[in-house]
């Protein structure tokens, strides 16, 4: 237990998924420019990784490991399909997207007119398929740690996009050299922002 | 379908103007990187040294070469529901390619990478391209747009590494390039460069020299 709350104060905080490793930045500087939408973008994210990163870790266990599939016969035990997670990931991470979709279209029709265009984008959103991977890399060995991760990596995203929305919000009204505006001091801002962050850097539970 | 357009291509002049400038646009007044904000998730994190930069910027132009050239030969087939499913295999199957080139040939490099090479997959640039160019063009143009886009994305990677590796390590392309009697005098390698936020910064400045430059692409 106390391992997983580790597990999730440092997927938030330390290991961010924006800060620290600049996933999910595309859909991070586009839809950052309100509070109100980076609130839906964020969520709908949180919730498809608490979702795929499962998915993805057991098809990687007991279909596509070395030996993963010894479980169906013995004759497969040295099969190594790990070659085909890009696709099989990517597949699955489509496919739950579309089924998002769907789902908030029917249930709340006004966040589905808010996020528009970037629901699809979640598919190709790099902080989904980089948990998928992380997750592969960093050999998790049980299913909680795994939703644990995900979950705390998603609301690392979600906390990112929401206070730099919020801080956008104000900045509209300084006065930033023109060149700068827009792209320019949202990098930097995030830079910033990454460095307030490292403070968190060695904190233990 | 694909050599048979390209055989009627050669007829015409292989690099005619507007050819020239799909090479030339991208790497400054339509930069994938700094104009389109595309691709950013891996300009930022693979730039702390010159080589994995490097490596990084030639596999991304490869891949998007030829997914553009592969998605626009099959522009007229593909049903524009599936589009995107479509597209994403094609570039998934790339991109194993090459994965699995790079960890049989530069495995250190591979090993640096780690994930960011399986992230070119979502890499937006490739996207991009594919929904605002390859899908209306003709196969040798869009070949021509996915390395010129390529080239602008590895531009701005290289850039970065520069100023990262040279300022954060005093190396340049893994050599060590400040001389030892800086660091005798007291020079100290600037840490700071190699940590993450740097890289974010870095590029905000690049943006702001470019954009003070060209005064067209300023924000409103």
């Amino acid at each position: 237990m106390e391992n997983l709350f580790n597990l999730f104060v440092r997927s938030v905080f330390i290991d961010n998924m924006i800060f620290a490793y600049f996933l999910g930045m595309c859909s991070y500087l586009a839809v950052s420019k309100t509070v109100k939408t980076s609130l839906g973008l964020g969520v709908a994210v949180t919730f498809v990784l608490i979702v795929t990163a499962p998915v993805n870790w057991l098809l990687d266990t007991y279909l596509l490991k070395a030996g993963a599939l010894s479980w169906v016969s013995a004759d497969f035990a040295t099969l190594d399909l790990s070659y085909l997670s890009f696709i099989i990931f990517i597949a699955v991470i489509a496919a739950i997207v579309q089924l998002v979709e769907m789902v908030v279209e029917k249930f709340s029709p006004s966040l589905y007119n808010a996020l528009g265009i970037f629901l699809p984008l979640i598919a190709v959103n790099c902080a989904i398929l980089g948990v998928a991977l992380f997750v592969q890399e960093r050999e998790y060995t049980s299913i909680s740690e795994v939703t644990v991760y995900s979950f705390g990596s998603g609301i690392g995203w979600f906390l990112a996009i929401v206070s730099l929305a919020a801080i956008r919000e104000k900045i509209r009204y300084s006065n930033i050299p023109a060149p700068l505006r827009g792209l320019g001091i949202a990098f930097i801002l995030t830079g910033l922002m990454a460095i307030a962050f490292m403070s968190f850097m060695g904190i233990k539970i | 379908m694909s050599s048979e357009q390209l055989e009627k291509k050669e007829k015409d002049p292989m690099f005619s103007a507007k050819v020239v400038k799909l090479l030339k646009n991208p790497l400054n007044l339509e930069n994938p990187i700094t104009v389109q904000v595309l691709g950013i998730c891996s300009a930022l994190a693979v730039t702390v040294q010159m080589k994995p930069a490097l490596v990084m910027a030639l596999s991304v132009t490869v891949v998007t070469a030829f997914s553009n050239l592969i998605i626009s030969a099959l522009r007229n087939t593909i049903p524009s529901r599936i589009r995107i499913i479509v597209q994403l295999v094609v570039i998934a199957a790339l991109v194993i390619i090459v994965d699995q080139l790079l960890k049989a040939y530069v495995y250190d490099v591979s090993k640096k990478l780690s994930v960011f090479v399986g992230l070119i997959i979502t890499n937006c640039i490739l996207m991009g391209r594919l929904e605002a160019y390859a899908m209306a063009n003709k196969p040798w143009p869009s070949f021509v747009d996915g390395i010129g886009n390529g080239v602008g994305y590895g531009l701005i990677l290289v850039m970065v590494a520069f100023f990262r590796e040279f300022f954060g390590s005093g190396k340049f392309y893994g050599f060590t390039v400040i001389p030892k009697a800086f660091y005798d005098a007291g020079y100290v390698n600037n840490g700071l460069m190699i940590l993450p936020p740097m890289a974010l910064i870095t590029i905000g400045i690049i943006i702001w020299i470019q954009r003070s430059k060209n005064r067209g692409l300023i924000d409103n």
